[in-house]
């Protein structure tokens, strides 16, 4: 399944709310504002485990709209839009947490 | 792979409508086939043909409409859900007569449609994807 979050985590829980139900298969990838939560001093714990899995994806467009682009936690993976297309096909499922 | 998006919010006031064209646009690169745009909530006034950015801008509505999407049938297949347009003035032709109305402003590569048309986008694609609150 792939999870995408459109908040930051200093305006909404919905990172963390995703990251409380997210199974062992599934992937998270950070648009829009939830980008925020890929800068390296927003790192929640939990985002910061499943990164080292590889599990975290943040679209890049996004992440360099907002300034951050060096400040993105190393582990976590920059996909353009055709990632975002290859992401959701091949995780099937695709759950939008706003 | 056959694609279906919801968009939930309108456009120049939520980052969704772009995400989704962005999104739209890569998956036919890709050779995907986008089978339904359906917008709900805010997300009908995308399909508002008096919209008129400034020249410098993008313009949301006519870069869906130019995405062309349609059925074998010819018809559109950028879907504005009934109930959210009506209540927020968004009319085409034939809802403007009905309720004794003149003028209209549905973007004619869009077309009014219900709710149910947003279920069978999800059995018939593969994947549906939502963008916006």
């Amino acid at each position: 399944m792939l999870h995408t979050v459109n908040k930051s985590s200093f305006e909404r829980n919905s990172l963390q709310s995703c990251l409380n139900i997210i199974d062992d298969t599934s992937v998270i990838l950070l648009i829009e504002d939830g980008v925020i939560s890929a800068a390296n001093n927003a790192n929640s714990p939990m985002l910061a485990d499943l990164a080292t899995q590889g599990r975290v994806y943040a679209l890049q467009g996004d992440v360099d709209a907002r300034g951050i682009s060096s400040k993105v936690a190393d582990n976590i993976k920059l996909v353009d839009y055709a990632g975002f297309v290859d992401l959701v096909v091949e995780h099937g499922t695709a759950v939008s947490w706003v | 792979m056959k694609f279906s998006i919801q968009i939930n919010e309108g456009p120049y006031q939520h980052q969704a409508s772009d995400s989704a064209y962005q999104f739209a646009k890569a998956a036919i690169a890709a050779g995907h086939e986008i089978f339904r745009v359906f917008f709900y909530h805010d997300g009908v006034n995308n399909a508002s043909r008096f919209t008129m950015p400034p020249q410098d801008d993008r313009n949301v509505v006519n870069q869906w409409a130019e995405l062309g999407i349609k059925n074998a049938d010819g018809e559109p297949e950028l879907v504005v859900c009934i109930a959210a347009a009506l209540r927020r003035g968004m009319l085409d032709e034939s809802e403007a007569k009905k309720n004794g109305i003149e003028g209209n402003n549905i973007h004619p590569a869009f077309r009014i449609s219900g709710l149910g048309q947003l279920i069978e986008a999800g059995i018939q694609s593969d994947r549906l994807v939502v963008f916006g609150d």
